[in-house]
Protein backbone atom coordinates (compact mmCIF):
# COMPACT_ATOMS: atom_id res chain seq x y z
CA UNK A 1 0.00 0.00 0.00
CA UNK A 2 2.79 2.38 0.92
CA UNK A 3 4.42 1.61 -2.40
CA UNK A 4 1.22 2.33 -4.25
CA UNK A 5 0.85 5.76 -2.66
CA UNK A 6 4.45 6.48 -3.47
CA UNK A 7 3.88 5.49 -7.10
CA UNK A 8 0.76 7.66 -7.32
CA UNK A 9 2.66 10.60 -5.93
CA UNK A 10 5.45 10.00 -8.38
CA UNK A 11 2.98 9.82 -11.27
CA UNK A 12 1.42 13.07 -10.08
CA UNK A 13 4.81 14.79 -9.94
CA UNK A 14 5.67 13.39 -13.34
CA UNK A 15 2.61 14.86 -15.01
CA UNK A 16 3.29 18.34 -13.62
CA UNK A 17 6.93 18.15 -14.68
CA UNK A 18 5.94 17.16 -18.21
CA UNK A 19 4.13 20.40 -18.81
CA UNK A 20 2.04 21.16 -21.83
CA UNK A 21 2.33 24.87 -21.12
CA UNK A 22 4.24 27.21 -23.32
CA UNK A 23 5.17 30.72 -22.22
CA UNK A 24 6.66 33.99 -23.45
CA UNK A 25 7.42 37.41 -21.98
CA UNK A 26 8.38 39.14 -25.19
CA UNK A 27 5.49 38.55 -27.50
CA UNK A 28 4.35 41.19 -29.95
CA UNK A 29 1.05 43.03 -29.70
CA UNK A 30 0.49 46.03 -31.92
CA UNK A 31 -2.42 48.13 -33.01
CA UNK A 32 -3.18 50.27 -35.96
CA UNK A 33 -5.69 53.07 -36.35
CA UNK A 34 -6.20 54.43 -39.81
CA UNK A 35 -8.17 57.54 -40.77
CA UNK A 36 -7.91 59.86 -43.79
CA UNK A 37 -6.23 62.41 -41.49
CA UNK A 38 -3.74 60.31 -39.65
CA UNK A 39 -2.43 56.77 -39.20
CA UNK A 40 -1.48 55.77 -35.70
CA UNK A 41 0.57 52.68 -34.98
CA UNK A 42 1.92 51.32 -31.73
CA UNK A 43 4.06 48.30 -30.95
CA UNK A 44 4.62 46.36 -27.78
CA UNK A 45 7.28 43.65 -27.70
CA UNK A 46 6.87 42.84 -24.03
CA UNK A 47 3.55 41.05 -24.07
CA UNK A 48 3.44 38.05 -21.75
CA UNK A 49 1.38 35.02 -22.62
CA UNK A 50 0.87 31.38 -21.69
CA UNK A 51 -0.82 28.69 -23.75
CA UNK A 52 -1.69 25.22 -22.58
CA UNK A 53 -1.71 23.10 -25.74
CA UNK A 54 -3.47 20.20 -24.08
CA UNK A 55 -6.53 22.17 -22.96
CA UNK A 56 -6.40 25.10 -25.40
CA UNK A 57 -6.39 27.65 -22.64
CA UNK A 58 -4.58 30.87 -23.47
CA UNK A 59 -3.90 34.03 -21.48
CA UNK A 60 -2.22 37.34 -22.26
CA UNK A 61 -1.00 40.18 -20.15
CA UNK A 62 0.40 43.44 -21.43
CA UNK A 63 1.67 46.59 -19.75
CA UNK A 64 0.04 49.62 -21.33
CA UNK A 65 3.17 51.75 -20.81
CA UNK A 66 5.20 49.38 -22.95
CA UNK A 67 3.43 50.43 -26.15
CA UNK A 68 5.81 52.45 -28.33
CA UNK A 69 4.57 55.07 -30.75
CA UNK A 70 6.30 56.82 -33.60
CA UNK A 71 5.60 60.22 -32.02
CA UNK A 72 6.43 60.83 -28.38
CA UNK A 73 3.43 63.12 -28.00
CA UNK A 74 1.06 60.39 -29.20
CA UNK A 75 2.54 58.02 -26.64
CA UNK A 76 2.06 60.59 -23.88
CA UNK A 77 -1.55 61.25 -24.86
CA UNK A 78 -2.23 57.49 -25.17
CA UNK A 79 -1.01 56.94 -21.60
CA UNK A 80 -2.32 60.15 -20.05
CA UNK A 81 -5.63 60.82 -21.75
CA UNK A 82 -6.96 57.65 -23.27
CA UNK A 83 -5.67 54.60 -21.41
CA UNK A 84 -4.87 56.30 -18.08
CA UNK A 85 -2.06 53.82 -17.62
CA UNK A 86 -1.26 54.98 -14.09
CA UNK A 87 -4.77 53.96 -13.05
CA UNK A 88 -5.03 50.92 -15.30
CA UNK A 89 -1.47 49.72 -15.83
CA UNK A 90 -2.21 46.44 -17.59
CA UNK A 91 -4.58 44.77 -19.92
CA UNK A 92 -5.33 41.04 -19.85
CA UNK A 93 -7.00 38.39 -21.94
CA UNK A 94 -8.06 35.05 -20.61
CA UNK A 95 -9.69 32.59 -22.97
CA UNK A 96 -9.89 29.22 -24.62
CA UNK A 97 -9.65 27.78 -28.09
CA UNK A 98 -13.21 26.77 -28.91
CA UNK A 99 -12.62 24.48 -31.90
CA UNK A 100 -10.11 22.24 -30.21
CA UNK A 101 -10.11 18.47 -30.85
CA UNK A 102 -9.81 15.67 -28.32
CA UNK A 103 -6.02 15.66 -28.28
CA UNK A 104 -5.76 19.42 -28.09
CA UNK A 105 -2.88 20.93 -30.04
CA UNK A 106 -0.38 18.39 -28.81
CA UNK A 107 0.51 17.05 -32.28
CA UNK A 108 2.97 19.09 -34.31
CA UNK A 109 1.32 21.03 -37.09
CA UNK A 110 -0.61 24.13 -38.01
CA UNK A 111 -4.04 24.79 -36.55
CA UNK A 112 -6.68 27.30 -37.60
CA UNK A 113 -8.25 28.27 -34.32
CA UNK A 114 -10.99 30.41 -32.88
CA UNK A 115 -10.25 31.83 -29.46
CA UNK A 116 -12.98 33.11 -27.20
CA UNK A 117 -12.52 34.80 -23.86
CA UNK A 118 -12.52 37.91 -21.73
CA UNK A 119 -10.50 40.92 -22.81
CA UNK A 120 -9.98 43.42 -20.00
CA UNK A 121 -8.91 46.95 -20.89
CA UNK A 122 -9.16 49.78 -18.36
CA UNK A 123 -10.90 47.34 -15.99
CA UNK A 124 -13.70 46.89 -18.52
CA UNK A 125 -14.20 43.20 -19.25
CA UNK A 126 -15.66 42.21 -22.62
CA UNK A 127 -16.31 38.83 -24.18
CA UNK A 128 -14.40 38.72 -27.47
CA UNK A 129 -13.69 36.16 -30.15
CA UNK A 130 -10.86 36.08 -32.67
CA UNK A 131 -9.56 33.78 -35.38
CA UNK A 132 -5.91 32.92 -35.66
CA UNK A 133 -3.24 30.40 -36.52
CA UNK A 134 -1.20 28.34 -34.12
CA UNK A 135 1.84 26.40 -35.26
CA UNK A 136 3.08 23.71 -32.93
CA UNK A 137 6.64 22.46 -33.45
CA UNK A 138 9.02 20.44 -31.32
CA UNK A 139 10.55 23.23 -29.29
CA UNK A 140 8.23 26.18 -29.88
CA UNK A 141 4.67 27.23 -30.48
CA UNK A 142 3.85 30.30 -32.54
CA UNK A 143 0.52 32.08 -32.61
CA UNK A 144 -0.77 34.82 -34.88
CA UNK A 145 -4.04 36.69 -34.93
CA UNK A 146 -5.65 39.89 -36.11
CA UNK A 147 -8.86 41.26 -34.71
CA UNK A 148 -10.76 44.48 -34.35
CA UNK A 149 -11.66 46.31 -31.16
CA UNK A 150 -13.47 49.55 -30.60
CA UNK A 151 -12.17 52.12 -28.05
CA UNK A 152 -15.76 53.04 -27.25
CA UNK A 153 -16.42 49.54 -25.85
CA UNK A 154 -13.84 50.09 -23.14
CA UNK A 155 -14.99 53.52 -22.01
CA UNK A 156 -12.30 55.43 -23.89
CA UNK A 157 -13.64 58.89 -24.63
CA UNK A 158 -12.28 60.67 -27.66
CA UNK A 159 -12.87 64.43 -27.68
CA UNK A 160 -14.49 66.00 -30.73
CA UNK A 161 -11.34 67.89 -31.84
CA UNK A 162 -9.47 64.65 -32.53
CA UNK A 163 -12.46 62.46 -33.36
CA UNK A 164 -11.45 62.38 -37.03
CA UNK A 165 -7.87 61.41 -36.20
CA UNK A 166 -8.64 58.24 -34.28
CA UNK A 167 -10.40 55.31 -35.93
CA UNK A 168 -13.60 53.88 -34.45
CA UNK A 169 -12.31 50.39 -35.13
CA UNK A 170 -8.73 49.58 -34.29
CA UNK A 171 -6.90 46.59 -35.71
CA UNK A 172 -4.93 44.59 -33.19
CA UNK A 173 -2.14 42.27 -34.33
CA UNK A 174 -0.75 39.49 -32.15
CA UNK A 175 2.44 37.57 -32.97
CA UNK A 176 3.79 35.31 -30.29
CA UNK A 177 6.55 32.73 -30.16
CA UNK A 178 6.30 30.53 -27.10
CA UNK A 179 8.88 28.26 -25.55
CA UNK A 180 8.10 25.38 -23.17
CA UNK A 181 7.53 26.46 -19.63
CA UNK A 182 10.29 25.24 -17.32
CA UNK B 1 -7.55 13.13 -5.25
CA UNK B 2 -10.18 13.41 -8.02
CA UNK B 3 -11.79 16.33 -6.27
CA UNK B 4 -8.46 18.08 -6.16
CA UNK B 5 -7.91 17.51 -9.88
CA UNK B 6 -11.38 18.85 -10.69
CA UNK B 7 -10.93 22.05 -8.77
CA UNK B 8 -7.51 22.64 -10.28
CA UNK B 9 -8.98 22.42 -13.78
CA UNK B 10 -11.56 25.07 -12.90
CA UNK B 11 -8.83 27.35 -11.63
CA UNK B 12 -6.58 26.66 -14.60
CA UNK B 13 -7.10 29.96 -16.44
CA UNK B 14 -6.44 32.04 -13.36
CA UNK B 15 -3.36 29.93 -12.69
CA UNK B 16 -2.09 30.71 -16.16
CA UNK B 17 -2.46 34.44 -15.45
CA UNK B 18 -0.68 33.92 -12.12
CA UNK B 19 2.25 32.45 -14.02
CA UNK B 20 2.59 35.77 -15.80
CA UNK B 21 2.29 38.04 -12.80
CA UNK B 22 5.00 36.07 -10.95
CA UNK B 23 7.93 38.16 -12.04
CA UNK B 24 6.44 41.05 -13.88
CA UNK B 25 8.90 43.55 -15.22
CA UNK B 26 9.67 46.01 -12.43
CA UNK B 27 12.27 47.96 -14.39
CA UNK B 28 12.55 51.71 -14.00
CA UNK B 29 9.68 53.49 -15.68
CA UNK B 30 10.09 57.17 -16.46
CA UNK B 31 7.37 59.44 -15.15
CA UNK B 32 5.87 61.40 -18.02
CA UNK B 33 3.63 64.45 -18.38
CA UNK B 34 4.67 66.29 -15.24
CA UNK B 35 3.51 69.41 -17.04
CA UNK B 36 1.69 69.80 -20.36
CA UNK B 37 4.45 71.81 -22.02
CA UNK B 38 7.98 73.08 -21.57
CA UNK B 39 6.66 76.15 -19.72
CA UNK B 40 4.82 76.26 -16.43
CA UNK B 41 3.55 79.72 -17.37
CA UNK B 42 6.31 82.24 -18.18
CA UNK B 43 9.20 80.15 -16.93
CA UNK B 44 10.50 76.81 -18.10
CA UNK B 45 9.20 73.53 -16.71
CA UNK B 46 11.15 70.28 -16.47
CA UNK B 47 9.24 68.97 -19.50
CA UNK B 48 11.43 68.91 -22.57
CA UNK B 49 10.83 68.43 -26.26
CA UNK B 50 11.66 64.77 -27.04
CA UNK B 51 14.24 63.99 -29.73
CA UNK B 52 13.03 65.12 -33.12
CA UNK B 53 10.17 67.29 -31.90
CA UNK B 54 9.78 70.93 -32.91
CA UNK B 55 7.71 73.24 -30.73
CA UNK B 56 6.52 76.43 -32.37
CA UNK B 57 5.33 78.96 -29.81
CA UNK B 58 3.42 82.18 -30.28
CA UNK B 59 2.89 84.16 -27.10
CA UNK B 60 1.08 87.44 -26.48
CA UNK B 61 0.75 89.70 -23.47
CA UNK B 62 -1.85 92.38 -23.72
CA UNK B 63 -1.77 95.68 -21.84
CA UNK B 64 -2.67 96.22 -18.21
CA UNK B 65 -6.21 95.28 -17.30
CA UNK B 66 -6.42 98.41 -15.11
CA UNK B 67 -5.73 100.70 -18.07
CA UNK B 68 -9.46 101.21 -18.44
CA UNK B 69 -12.07 101.26 -21.16
CA UNK B 70 -10.15 103.68 -23.40
CA UNK B 71 -7.46 101.02 -23.83
CA UNK B 72 -10.17 98.34 -23.85
CA UNK B 73 -8.72 96.92 -20.63
CA UNK B 74 -5.36 96.36 -22.23
CA UNK B 75 -6.46 94.52 -25.33
CA UNK B 76 -5.51 97.51 -27.54
CA UNK B 77 -1.85 96.81 -26.89
CA UNK B 78 0.09 93.61 -27.18
CA UNK B 79 3.66 92.47 -27.03
CA UNK B 80 4.58 89.16 -28.53
CA UNK B 81 7.21 86.47 -28.46
CA UNK B 82 7.90 83.91 -31.16
CA UNK B 83 9.83 80.80 -30.33
CA UNK B 84 11.11 77.78 -32.19
CA UNK B 85 12.36 74.97 -29.98
CA UNK B 86 13.76 71.57 -30.80
CA UNK B 87 14.76 68.37 -29.08
CA UNK B 88 18.17 67.31 -30.42
CA UNK B 89 18.16 64.29 -28.15
CA UNK B 90 15.86 63.25 -25.33
CA UNK B 91 18.17 65.09 -22.93
CA UNK B 92 19.19 68.18 -24.92
CA UNK B 93 16.75 70.83 -26.05
CA UNK B 94 17.55 74.14 -27.73
CA UNK B 95 15.45 77.15 -28.66
CA UNK B 96 15.53 80.50 -30.39
CA UNK B 97 13.13 83.34 -29.79
CA UNK B 98 12.32 86.93 -30.56
CA UNK B 99 10.36 89.32 -28.34
CA UNK B 100 8.82 92.52 -29.59
CA UNK B 101 9.46 93.84 -26.06
CA UNK B 102 12.76 95.77 -26.40
CA UNK B 103 13.32 93.92 -29.70
CA UNK B 104 15.03 91.11 -27.87
CA UNK B 105 16.52 87.96 -29.39
CA UNK B 106 17.04 84.99 -27.14
CA UNK B 107 18.51 81.55 -27.34
CA UNK B 108 18.70 78.76 -24.81
CA UNK B 109 19.96 75.25 -24.18
CA UNK B 110 18.57 72.79 -21.68
CA UNK B 111 20.01 69.56 -20.39
CA UNK B 112 17.91 66.91 -18.67
CA UNK B 113 20.11 65.54 -15.91
CA UNK B 114 17.64 63.31 -14.11
CA UNK B 115 14.22 61.99 -15.01
CA UNK B 116 11.78 61.11 -12.28
CA UNK B 117 11.12 57.38 -12.44
CA UNK B 118 9.46 54.55 -10.60
CA UNK B 119 10.43 50.91 -10.17
CA UNK B 120 13.56 49.30 -8.79
CA UNK B 121 15.82 52.31 -9.34
CA UNK B 122 13.31 55.01 -8.48
CA UNK B 123 14.33 58.65 -8.83
CA UNK B 124 12.10 61.06 -6.88
CA UNK B 125 12.59 64.20 -9.00
CA UNK B 126 13.39 65.38 -12.49
CA UNK B 127 16.29 67.82 -12.77
CA UNK B 128 17.24 69.97 -15.75
CA UNK B 129 19.59 72.87 -16.30
CA UNK B 130 18.54 75.91 -18.28
CA UNK B 131 20.94 78.47 -19.72
CA UNK B 132 19.92 81.36 -21.92
CA UNK B 133 21.32 84.43 -23.62
CA UNK B 134 19.20 87.46 -24.39
CA UNK B 135 20.25 90.33 -26.65
CA UNK B 136 18.16 93.47 -26.68
CA UNK B 137 18.48 95.35 -29.92
CA UNK B 138 16.15 98.28 -29.22
CA UNK B 139 17.74 101.71 -29.81
CA UNK B 140 19.15 102.90 -26.50
CA UNK B 141 21.77 105.55 -25.78
CA UNK B 142 25.10 103.74 -25.89
CA UNK B 143 27.34 104.58 -22.90
CA UNK B 144 30.75 105.70 -24.06
CA UNK B 145 33.48 103.09 -23.92
CA UNK B 146 31.10 100.13 -23.91
CA UNK B 147 30.73 97.53 -26.62
CA UNK B 148 27.32 97.53 -28.33
CA UNK B 149 27.07 93.75 -28.24
CA UNK B 150 28.38 93.09 -24.74
CA UNK B 151 26.37 95.83 -23.11
CA UNK B 152 23.09 94.43 -24.41
CA UNK B 153 23.56 90.84 -23.33
CA UNK B 154 22.01 89.15 -20.34
CA UNK B 155 22.43 85.54 -19.27
CA UNK B 156 20.17 83.36 -17.16
CA UNK B 157 21.07 80.09 -15.50
CA UNK B 158 18.48 77.95 -13.77
CA UNK B 159 18.22 74.60 -12.13
CA UNK B 160 14.79 73.09 -12.65
CA UNK B 161 13.81 70.56 -9.99
CA UNK B 162 10.37 69.12 -10.46
CA UNK B 163 8.25 66.28 -9.18
CA UNK B 164 4.96 64.81 -10.30
CA UNK B 165 3.38 63.83 -6.99
CA UNK B 166 0.40 62.19 -8.62
CA UNK B 167 -1.77 62.42 -11.71
CA UNK B 168 -3.20 65.71 -10.47
CA UNK B 169 -0.42 67.58 -8.73
CA UNK B 170 3.07 68.55 -9.89
CA UNK B 171 5.50 70.99 -8.29
CA UNK B 172 8.75 72.58 -9.36
CA UNK B 173 11.41 74.62 -7.58
CA UNK B 174 13.65 76.77 -9.72
CA UNK B 175 16.80 78.42 -8.31
CA UNK B 176 17.74 81.17 -10.75
CA UNK B 177 20.69 83.46 -11.43
CA UNK B 178 20.30 86.35 -13.86
CA UNK B 179 23.31 88.38 -14.96
CA UNK B 180 22.98 91.60 -16.93
CA UNK B 181 26.15 92.95 -18.52
CA UNK B 182 24.93 96.54 -18.34
CA UNK B 183 22.17 97.99 -16.19
CA UNK B 184 20.41 101.34 -16.52
CA UNK B 185 21.54 102.87 -13.24
CA UNK B 186 24.63 102.48 -11.11
CA UNK B 187 22.53 101.35 -8.16
CA UNK B 188 20.89 98.51 -10.11
CA UNK B 189 22.45 95.11 -9.44
CA UNK B 190 24.05 93.33 -12.38
CA UNK B 191 23.19 90.01 -10.80
CA UNK B 192 19.77 88.98 -9.61
CA UNK B 193 19.15 85.85 -7.60
CA UNK B 194 15.69 84.37 -7.41
CA UNK B 195 13.88 81.26 -6.32
CA UNK B 196 11.01 80.17 -8.46
CA UNK B 197 8.17 77.88 -7.48
CA UNK B 198 5.50 76.63 -9.81
CA UNK B 199 2.93 73.94 -9.92
CA UNK B 200 -0.16 72.60 -11.52
CA UNK B 201 -3.40 71.02 -10.52
CA UNK B 202 -5.12 69.02 -13.21
CA UNK B 203 -8.78 69.91 -13.37
CA UNK B 204 -9.63 67.51 -16.19
CA UNK B 205 -7.66 65.22 -18.48
CA UNK B 206 -6.78 68.05 -20.81
CA UNK B 207 -7.03 71.11 -18.56
CA UNK B 208 -4.85 72.16 -15.67
CA UNK B 209 -4.64 75.15 -13.37
CA UNK B 210 -1.08 76.46 -13.11
CA UNK B 211 0.63 78.97 -10.84
CA UNK B 212 4.15 80.30 -10.88
CA UNK B 213 5.97 82.68 -8.56
CA UNK B 214 9.54 83.94 -8.42
CA UNK B 215 10.91 85.31 -5.17
CA UNK B 216 13.66 87.77 -6.06
CA UNK B 217 16.37 88.08 -3.39
CA UNK B 218 17.65 91.52 -4.39
CA UNK B 219 14.85 93.55 -5.88
CA UNK B 220 15.75 97.03 -7.09
CA UNK B 221 14.17 99.67 -9.24
CA UNK B 222 13.93 99.37 -13.00
CA UNK B 223 13.90 102.77 -14.73
CA UNK B 224 12.66 104.46 -11.57
CA UNK B 225 9.91 101.93 -11.04
CA UNK B 226 9.81 99.43 -8.23
CA UNK B 227 10.41 95.80 -9.17
CA UNK B 228 7.85 93.22 -8.04
CA UNK B 229 8.05 89.47 -7.74
CA UNK B 230 6.44 87.95 -10.83
CA UNK B 231 3.28 85.98 -10.15
CA UNK B 232 1.43 84.22 -12.93
CA UNK B 233 -1.81 82.26 -12.77
CA UNK B 234 -3.43 80.49 -15.66
CA UNK B 235 -4.66 77.41 -17.43
CA UNK B 236 -3.18 74.80 -19.75
CA UNK B 237 -5.63 73.57 -22.34
CA UNK B 238 -4.44 70.72 -24.53
CA UNK B 239 -6.13 69.74 -27.77
CA UNK B 240 -4.09 67.02 -29.47
CA UNK B 241 -1.13 68.69 -31.18
CA UNK B 242 -1.76 72.12 -29.63
CA UNK B 243 -1.48 73.45 -26.11
CA UNK B 244 -3.00 76.80 -25.17
CA UNK B 245 -1.91 78.55 -22.02
CA UNK B 246 -4.20 81.36 -20.94
CA UNK B 247 -2.76 83.42 -18.12
CA UNK B 248 -2.78 86.49 -15.95
CA UNK B 249 0.56 87.95 -14.90
CA UNK B 250 2.20 91.12 -13.60
CA UNK B 251 5.11 90.71 -16.06
CA UNK B 252 5.16 92.13 -19.57
CA UNK B 253 8.16 90.16 -20.73
CA UNK B 254 7.88 86.51 -21.62
CA UNK B 255 11.52 85.55 -21.15
CA UNK B 256 13.47 85.04 -17.92
CA UNK B 257 15.69 88.07 -18.30
CA UNK B 258 12.63 90.29 -18.60
CA UNK B 259 10.21 88.87 -16.06
CA UNK B 260 12.89 88.59 -13.40
CA UNK B 261 14.55 91.96 -13.84
CA UNK B 262 11.82 94.17 -15.25
CA UNK B 263 8.50 93.24 -13.67
CA UNK B 264 7.16 96.62 -12.61
CA UNK B 265 3.52 95.61 -12.36
CA UNK B 266 1.92 94.90 -9.01
CA UNK B 267 -1.02 92.54 -8.55
CA UNK B 268 -2.33 94.63 -5.68
CA UNK B 269 -2.49 97.72 -7.89
CA UNK B 270 -4.26 95.78 -10.60
CA UNK B 271 -1.28 95.94 -12.98
CA UNK B 272 -2.27 92.63 -14.47
CA UNK B 273 -1.60 91.58 -18.03
CA UNK B 274 -3.77 89.02 -19.73
CA UNK B 275 -1.94 86.84 -22.20
CA UNK B 276 -1.61 83.48 -23.89
CA UNK B 277 1.01 81.06 -25.12
CA UNK B 278 0.05 78.99 -28.12
CA UNK B 279 2.09 75.89 -28.81
CA UNK B 280 2.04 73.76 -31.92
CA UNK B 281 4.02 70.52 -31.94
CA UNK B 282 5.70 69.15 -35.08
CA UNK B 283 7.42 65.80 -35.08
CA UNK B 284 10.13 65.71 -37.74
CA UNK B 285 11.73 62.35 -37.03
Amino acid sequence: MKHLIFLLLLAGLGSTAFSQKYITRNGYIGFYSSTPLEDIKADNNQAASVIDISTGEIVFQVLIRSFRFEKALMQEHFNENYMESDKYPRSTFSGKITNIGGTGLTKNGSYEVTVEGDLTIRDVKKRVSAKGTIDVAAESVTAESKFIISPEDYGIKIPSVVRNNIAKNIEVTVKITYTPQE
Amino acid sequence: MLVLLGSSALKAQEDLLDLLSDNEDQGPEKVTATFKTTRIMNGHSIERTPAGQFDFRISHRFGKINSGFYEFFGLDQATMHLGLEYGITDWLMVGLGRSSYEKTFDGFARFSLLRQSTGIKAIPVSVSTFSSLALRTVDLPQPPGSSWFDSRLATVNQLLIGRKFNQTFSLQITPTWLHRNLVDYGTDPNDILALGAGGRIKLAKRISLNAEYYLIANRQTYRNEEIHNPLTLGFDIETGGHVFQLLFTNSRSMIEKGFLGETTGSWSNGDIYFGFNLLRVFTVR
